[in-house]
């Protein structure tokens, strides 16, 4: 991304540093305010019924002008107030897959009873997430920000602006709290590398039918030999086929190796093996990855999955 | 999510009814001055806007629209001739304005309808800028900023939309004073006024024919006031000398050519000194008391003794006069006045004319013959009334001889032709005789119903002297006024017909009222500025001085603004914001919590010193100490919890009463 010389400009005159992982406090050096579009046309309109005034010797014309005038500038100081000692405190953002959004936690509290109104958060110009009054007791702003890649999200810089009450001026204040979201790659279905042979599986490759546990949606890497037929035939619309689940013991297990993968580019491939992960993972297999940096032994469980992804997301960072 | 700036964003449905409501405030008086034709537009596409609302509707496409507007241009061409100026401008912007609400899509179209309904209600001020008017427009501004508000935020319920505008409002109005009373006025239009700002209104005509003052005094209207330096004179002086009619064509009386020298005036009686706001007559005549001796320098006093103003009065003037009750005026003969006003068309009313000649042949002291013409008044079956019958060509012979019903104008003028039919000088002068004391504020109120026209004859040795026909038929009209003079039965002014004394004072208030608004808020001029700022102390020599006392004072009061409304105001713990109230409502019954007295404690007080209020108290304390000190409960119970403390503070208020 090329900065033009006015966004070079911006940077060096608005704060564009970091403001940490802590609260930020909005307070005077922290809020710009400048009239809106609307507020210069209202400022032309003043000046016109003040030259009408003037012209045609109207006392009240007068008067009228100066009221419309000091209630803008009153304005003026309800929008700054509208963000003065607004408290910004930064959450734990979850992961997420690329190409979701990720919705980025901000909690908001007022440090005083006085309302705070249509607050609008944006990014990069555009319209984040609109709060029409923020709570005495404060909320959660859940910021969407739509994640391309894999890796660390960080959050971009925020702006929190407010043209409460009239909309004659804008009162904002610029926001880089820093908060980042891992993005693991975008899975990507394929069929599963046949199971490791160990002395894990007993049985053939078959289920065996002992811990029935119930159904789940089929996936894309399940066989077609795991499908429930006739359970699925109850349903009607075009929902994915039920697939059989069991619990407990003779469970295949996989290692997903970097080299079983298609021949492609290592995004792919790590697509590919989030895609496995998730399948196994959903079927409550065991299962490993290796990496070319790393290998990760075969386990089960949400605090697994997450290891796996986290090193699928940070590859070929996070070798250890 | 929505793409596009965060700024353009789509109008709520539910911001409608605001918008129309604004816009109608700010367009309802318009109704009085537009022509009826457009008025009604403007009132089908409102309830058309409405309904749409109502129904949300899809509005109407833009081909349809631009058909409206044509329509409303070509309407307005055919009704004032032009699309510019200053009506048809007004009219342009009124159907604008209306049709804009049919074509409302983004928060931006109603914001700038907003800023434009905002020029909407300076344009009112073209036609009235009484005191109504401003609470009407006070109104419609306030509605414009609730509407404004609802245009940003919809988390406020309609009660206290209309709250914090008003609050809004009433933050800007020590500013608004300081900028109307320190910005620099200007005096004087800065471009040309259009040739329509000019309209005509009601006030004494420089054509005096039967019947034209009687319409006037059916007017209400106030023409002017008058505070005089020390008393009031008696009514009988109170003859306020508009223009003198010397030239008659038969018919009607008119001014004659001006010129013909100045005026040569002795006073015999001390001047009094009086100060006369006069309303916007659109005419030059300043109607300064007989004889003015002392005026303005923009005023000029013309041969017929009538003060003149340089210009036609368009706005409401304040001119300080000086007049002597008892003067001789042209006691010099001067011939060509004289020849003037000796002048008859022949033929006009021949039997007055005769009748004067009569009188000219018998009576040889020109005096007597004045007397002679009064006595006739006295005499005959002469009736003063506002409902003269209708003349024919020869008018003052039918009014003499046939009818002998008349208003003031009708006795004027046959006695102004008679005289001159006699042989003596005589014209007549228009003007208003009279007045009303508001007790209130103690100006003398003069009304276009005390229009009046009386004569003026030349006799030698004393000059012109005012002769009032009007005194011999109708005493009560020159003593009391208008309503006393005229018969039962006859239509009379509004506001002249009030006779019950609450009503009388109750119009001298409000009329009271109209004066200190029109003395102190409409005629803060640049002059009256000057000397206001001079008062305090404070003389604005050059523009950088002004600039400086602006400078200061606004950005003072909007750094005291600030100061209070950024003042830390720490958040009050809701529990601990009942519980105080509480305690002011025990206070109220002169039970006051000990510091450091706990709850337990002082309930035990108030079952000893109020038992009455025990119960609602005990039901108080119960709730507030569960709530703050009992198990921890989740977000939902605590605000059931503390609903519950709310309801029973407000139910110990309603109980201290008993």
């Amino acid at each position: 991304m090329g900065f033009s010389t006015v966004d070079r400009v911006k940077t060096a005159f608005f704060r564009r540093h970091s403001d940490g992982g802590g609260p930020i406090l909005l307070d005077r050096r922290r809020i710009y305010l400048l009239p809106t579009a609307a507020g210069l046309l209202y400022a032309v309109m003043l000046l016109t019924m003040l030259l009408a005034a003037i012209n045609y010797n109207l006392a009240l014309g007068h008067l009228l002008v100066f009221l419309l005038l000091a209630l803008g500038l009153n304005t003026m100081l309800h929008s700054f107030r509208n963000l003065h000692r607004l408290r910004l405190t930064p959450g734990r953002c979850a992961p997420a897959f690329a190409g979701e959004s990720v919705h980025f936690p901000l909690w908001i509290e007022a440090d005083d009873d006085e309302p705070r109104l249509a607050l609008e958060v944006s990014s990069a110009g555009q319209l984040l997430l609109r709060l029409e009054q923020c709570p005495t007791g404060g909320d959660w702003l859940m910021l969407p920000i739509g994640s391309q890649v894999r890796g660390w999200l960080p959050l971009p810089r925020l702006k929190l602006g407010s043209r409460y009450p009239l909309g004659l001026f804008i009162a904002w204040s610029n926001l880089q709290p820093e908060m980042r979201a891992l993005i693991y790659p975008a899975p990507r279905h394929t069929p599963l590398p046949p199971p490791r042979e160990n002395t894990g599986e007993q049985g053939s490759g078959d289920d065996g039918l002992d811990d029935f546990a119930g159904f789940r949606d089929r996936q894309p890497a399940d066989s077609p030999r795991h499908v429930a037929w006739r359970a699925s035939s109850r349903q009607v619309d075009e929902r994915p086929l039920l697939v059989k689940q069991f619990a407990g013991g003779s469970h295949p297990e996989y290692l997903f190796d970097w080299n079983d993968c298609l021949p492609a580019d290592d995004e792919t491939r790590l697509s590919q093996l989030c895609g496995w992960v998730l399948a196994a993972d959903a079927a409550g297999n065991r299962y490993g990855l290796r990496l070319p940096n790393r290998i990760i032994d075969c386990d089960r469980g949400s605090e697994h999955r997450q290891r796996c992804l986290e090193a699928l997301a940070l590859y070929p960072a996070g070798s250890a | 999510m929505k793409k596009g700036r965060a700024t353009d964003t789509v109008l709520e449905h539910a911001a409608l009814p605001w918008l129309q409501a604004a816009v109608l405030a700010c367009l309802l008086p318009h109704a009085l001055h537009l022509p009826l034709w457009l008025s009604l537009g403007v009132a089908s596409t409102l309830a058309w806007s409405l309904n749409l609302a109502l129904r949300q509707g899809s509005l109407p496409p833009r081909w349809l629209l631009l058909l409206a507007v044509l329509a409303a241009c070509g309407g307005i061409v055919l009704e004032y001739r032009s699309l510019f100026g200053r009506e048809p401008g007004v009219a342009m912007l009124v159907a604008m304005a209306t049709l804009k609400l049919l074509e409302l899509r983004s928060r931006r179209d109603a914001l700038l309808l907003l800023i434009l309904a905002c020029f909407l209600l300076l344009t009112h001020f073209f036609h009235s800028q009484n005191l109504p008017t401003a609470l009407w427009l006070l109104f419609a501004v306030w509605l414009i900023v609730a509407a404004m508000l609802r245009l940003q935020t919809s988390a406020l319920p309609p009660r206290a939309m209309l709250h914090t505008a008003a609050r809004l409002g009433m933050q800007a109005m020590p500013l608004t004073l300081v900028l109307f009373l320190l910005f620099p006025r200007i005096s004087g239009p800065l471009w040309g006024l259009p040739h329509d700002a000019q309209r005509a209104r009601s006030g004494l005509s420089e054509h005096v024919a039967p019947g034209s003052i009687a319409d006037l005094a059916l007017s209400g209207d106030i023409a002017f006031r008058v505070r005089f330096a020390a008393g009031v004179p008696a009514r009988n002086f109170l003859y306020w000398r508009g223009p003198v009619l010397e030239h008659f064509d038969g018919s009607a009386w008119t001014p004659a050519r001006p010129g013909g020298g100045k005026p040569r005036l002795e006073t015999t009686a001390p001047a009094i000194a009086y100060e006369t706001t006069l309303e916007p007559s659109r005419q030059r005549w300043l109607l300064a008391l007989d004889a003015p001796t002392s005026w303005p320098a923009t005023a000029r006093l013309d041969a017929g003794l009538s003060l003149v103003a340089r210009e036609p009065l368009h706005e409401r003037q304040r001119l300080s006069f000086s007049s002597s009750l008892d003067y001789r005026y042209n006691r010099d003969p001067n011939p060509g006045e004289l020849q003037r006003n000796l002048r008859l068309p022949p033929g006009s009313n021949p039997r007055s004319q005769a009748l004067g000649r009569q009188w000219r042949d018998e009576i040889a002291d020109p005096q007597a013959r004045v007397e002679r013409a009064l006595k006739l008044f006295t005499q005959a079956p002469f009736a003063y009334t506002l409902q003269p019958p209708l003349l024919g060509p020869q008018a003052i012979d039918e009014f003499l001889f046939e009818q002998q019903r008349g208003f003031c104008e009708h006795y004027a003028a046959a006695f102004a032709l008679l005289m001159r039919a006699a042989g003596v000088p005589a014209r007549v002068v228009t003007g208003y005789q009279g007045g009303e004391l508001n007790a209130v504020d103690g100006y003398l109120v003069i009304r276009q119903s005390d229009a009046h026209a009386w004569s003026e004859v030349w006799l030698a040795g004393q000059g012109w002297r005012r002769v009032d026909p009007t005194a011999a038929v109708a005493p009560e009209r020159i003593e009391l006024g208008l309503v006393a003079a005229l018969p039962a039965g006859e239509p009379l002014p509004l506001l002249a017909a009030m006779r019950a004394g609450w009503l009388l004072e109750l119009r001298d208030r409000w009329d009271a009222l109209n004066n200190a608004w029109n003395q102190r808020v409409l005629g803060f001029n640049a002059e009256r500025q000057r000397e206001w700022l001079a008062g305090l102390g404070l003389n604005p020599g050059d523009w950088r001085r002004w600039a400086l006392f602006l400078g200061a004072g606004t950005s003072g009061l909007l750094a005291l603004l600030a100061l209070w409304l950024l003042q830390q105001r720490p958040r009050r713990d809701p529990w601990r914001k009942e519980w105080d109230k509480a305690l002011r409502i025990l206070a109220r019954r002169e039970v006051n919590c000990a510091p450091g007295e706990a709850p337990l404690q002082l309930l035990a007080r108030v079952e000893s010193r109020i038992p009455n209020l025990a119960p609602d108290f005990a039901r108080v304390v119960n709730t507030y100490l569960r709530a703050r000190y009992g198990p921890a409960a989740g977000e939902v119970e605590r605000q059931v919890a503390l609903r519950e403390l709310r309801a029973a503070v407000a139910q110990l208020d309603k109980g201290r009463w008993f």
